[in-house]
């Protein structure tokens, strides 16, 4: 600590030039805070999905439905522990902006077989006597406001109620929070018994089964015997585990993974290679001084330590203010108004990005420092 | 690396010392078996004229550079089997310097120059502070410790860089053109300084100077003249 305002003064040196070096680090991380954000977004439902559970669609397309009476013959197949049902209801509150999924489940069915969601004995309760009862995730509910007891009025374009209404009027009786930070809390859940009564259309139909099997080492075992159920009925089925039906939407968008690899690559270089020459040119500017420290007894070691400091000084405080605004960022939410319902940066992302700022420091410095090491003193105290 | 080599000579001590630079093919002997004793507690004056080798024996007896031939004491150590790390903690303990252009750290104020050698010390920050205080009342700028080097003038800077070098109470003390850039009335303070502090606290220095009216403040003078040692009239 008593060589910190040794370094901390070479910073001060060039007012201007440290700024600048900061903030070309600063906009680097708030970019790779930002793009971790995106990335989790569009692949967090990759890892949060369910090692247990399969997802059980219509075999030509998601958008065609499948008969409630698959969940009894589905419940009969070994290994398959739970099935229950979810339909796409494609409603808009208010504007289409306001985008958050709205599904008619079965209240026990759904909520045990989503333990992550996290409701009330008094709210589930609740769910249970009302019949037009739903209940929204914690983001949401915030978002818009809503508490328990209102009334919400949904619009859909898909279903429209008997009496020709498009318009359906929900009474939020619950509002869910996430067992994970991670936890999607965007959805609002209401009841398939409701639903399916006063739509109007076709009786016991529903979008799409999630089923949970027992043993999670069984569940390709299990897809195969629950598509070899359906095989030549009227709705053929294709089972997948959940997980790889979210990486199979994340792959529509491309490589996810690749491309912020390959912007930040391109990003990191580009400042390795500014931040880099900028510490060549002070350590350059500095011979004599550094001739000096080496006159009075400054070990080579300890002039190497000093350049390092100062590039990790500027690269850490670069680093921890660019992930801070991000975070900043992020934490004011989905951007684009409901189609990024995960969107924030994993803990996991700001221990990397500070770890990349340690790297970058070093990465940076190393050069110059052997620069430094190399001074003959002699020479260099005649460079003042 | 190597212990240091017990002799029981003069507190400085060059010893057949050449020195070789090299420059493409070229050799440039600066130095050439040059013989050199300096006691404890004496101000000595190493003149001569550009070129003549001096600054090269001051790095030498500084342990800043090594001879091409023959052998540096100092205290009894001998300087040239020592490595580069042992030699920079040699330097730290034993060496203070004075350099023609003051060679202060810009951005740090007068006492956290005069502090940068203690930083190699084990000493708290309070014995720290109570030394740098020390040495800038021996050289009269205890009332700008908080200035930094461009709002000093060159005596003053100078006499920071004294204050510098003698923080750690070293056992010699070299000083390069100290008066070189300075006018004479602000020269005459430092030579002051420089004969006070070999007077009254007994610093053994060398001083290279190219100025007349500097070394006739030293108690002994010799002459360098293309690397070798001429006369040396005591003064």
């Amino acid at each position: 600590m008593k060589f910190f305002p040794l370094i901390w003064s070479n910073l001060k040196r060039k007012k201007l030039r440290t700024f600048l070096t900061l903030l070309s680090i600063l906009v680097a991380f708030v970019l790779f805070g930002l793009l971790s954000a995106i990335k989790e977004a569009l692949t967090g439902g990759i890892s949060m999905a369910g090692a247990n559970r399969l997802v059980v669609q219509h075999k030509v397309s998601l958008i065609l439905l499948l008969p409630e009476s698959y969940k009894a013959r589905m419940e009969r197949i070994p290994g398959v522990e739970l099935a229950t049902h979810q339909t796409w209801f494609g409603g808009i509150y208010q504007d289409p902006k306001n985008f958050f999924m709205q599904n008619p489940v079965v209240p026990d069915e759904f909520l045990s077989m989503y333990p992550e969601f996290i409701l009330s004995a008094e709210q589930k309760k609740a769910w249970h006597e009302t019949r037009t009862g739903a209940i929204v995730g914690r983001k949401t509910a915030d978002k818009f406001h809503w508490k328990i007891g209102d009334k919400v009025p949904i619009q859909t374009p898909i279903w429209s109620q008997k009496d020709g209404s498009s318009t359906w009027t929900f009474d939020i009786v619950g509002i869910f929070d996430g067992k994970e930070k991670s936890t999607d809390t965007s959805s609002l859940f209401f009841r398939y018994d409701y639903f399916d009564e006063a739509h109007r259309g076709d009786r016991g139909q529903v979008g799409w089964y999630t089923v949970r099997v027992k043993d999670p080492k069984t569940s390709a075992e299990v897809a195969k015997l629950i598509n070899k159920e359906f095989e030549n009925s009227m709705a053929e089925v294709k089972a997948e585990p959940e997980a790889a039906m979210a990486q199979e939407w994340a792959n529509q968008l491309g490589d996810i993974g690749l491309i912020t690899t390959s912007i930040l690559g391109a990003v990191f270089f580009t400042i390795l290679l500014v931040t880099g020459n900028t510490m060549a040119q002070a350590v350059r500017e500095r011979t004599g001084e550094l001739g000096v420290l080496k006159a009075i007894g400054f070990t080579n070691g300890q002039v190497v330590a000093f350049v390092l400091a100062e590039s990790c000084l500027i690269a850490v405080i670069g680093g921890v203010l660019g992930l801070g605004l991000a975070w900043l960022i992020a934490s004011s939410g989905d951007p684009t108004g409901g189609m990024l319902p995960m969107f924030f940066i994993p803990r996991s992302a700001l221990i990397l990005g500070l770890g990349f700022s340690a790297v970058l420091g070093l990465a940076t410095g190393f050069f110059p420092a052997l620069q430094a090491m190399r001074l003959q003193v002699a020479v260099a105290i005649r460079r003042m | 690396m190597s212990e240091p080599t017990k002799t029981n000579e003069a507190l400085v001590s060059v010893d057949g010392v050449e020195k070789v630079f090299r420059r493409g093919s070229e050799e440039i002997h600066v130095l050439h078996e040059l013989n050199l004793k300096v006691p404890a507690g004496e101000f000595l004056a190493l003149m001569g004229p550009s070129g003549s080798g001096k600054s090269t024996l001051l790095n030498l007896i500084g342990g800043l550079d090594r001879p091409t031939r023959g052998s540096v004491s100092v205290g009894g150590e001998r300087l040239d089997g020592l490595s580069e790390r042992v030699l920079a903690a040699w330097r730290a303990r034993h060496i203070g310097f004075v350099f023609q252009l003051y060679n202060l750290m810009p951005t740090l104020n007068a006492e956290r120059n005069v502090e940068l050698p203690l930083l190699l010390t084990h000493l708290s920050k309070a014995e720290r502070r109570k030394h740098v205080a020390a040495a800038l009342e021996v050289v009269g700028l205890s009332h700008r410790a908080k200035h930094y080097p461009n709002t000093l003038s060159g005596g003053e800077q100078q006499r920071v860089g004294i204050a510098r070098g003698i923080v750690t109470d070293p056992t010699l003390l070299l000083c390069d053109e100290p008066t070189g850039d300075l006018d004479r009335k602000a020269g005459d303070g430092i030579l002051d300084l420089l004969q006070a502090l070999n007077r009254q606290h007994g610093k053994t220095i060398i001083m290279v100077t190219h100025d007349p009216h500097a070394s006739a403040r030293a108690s002994r003078t010799v002459h360098l003249d293309k690397g070798q040692l001429g006369d040396e009239p005591v003064t």
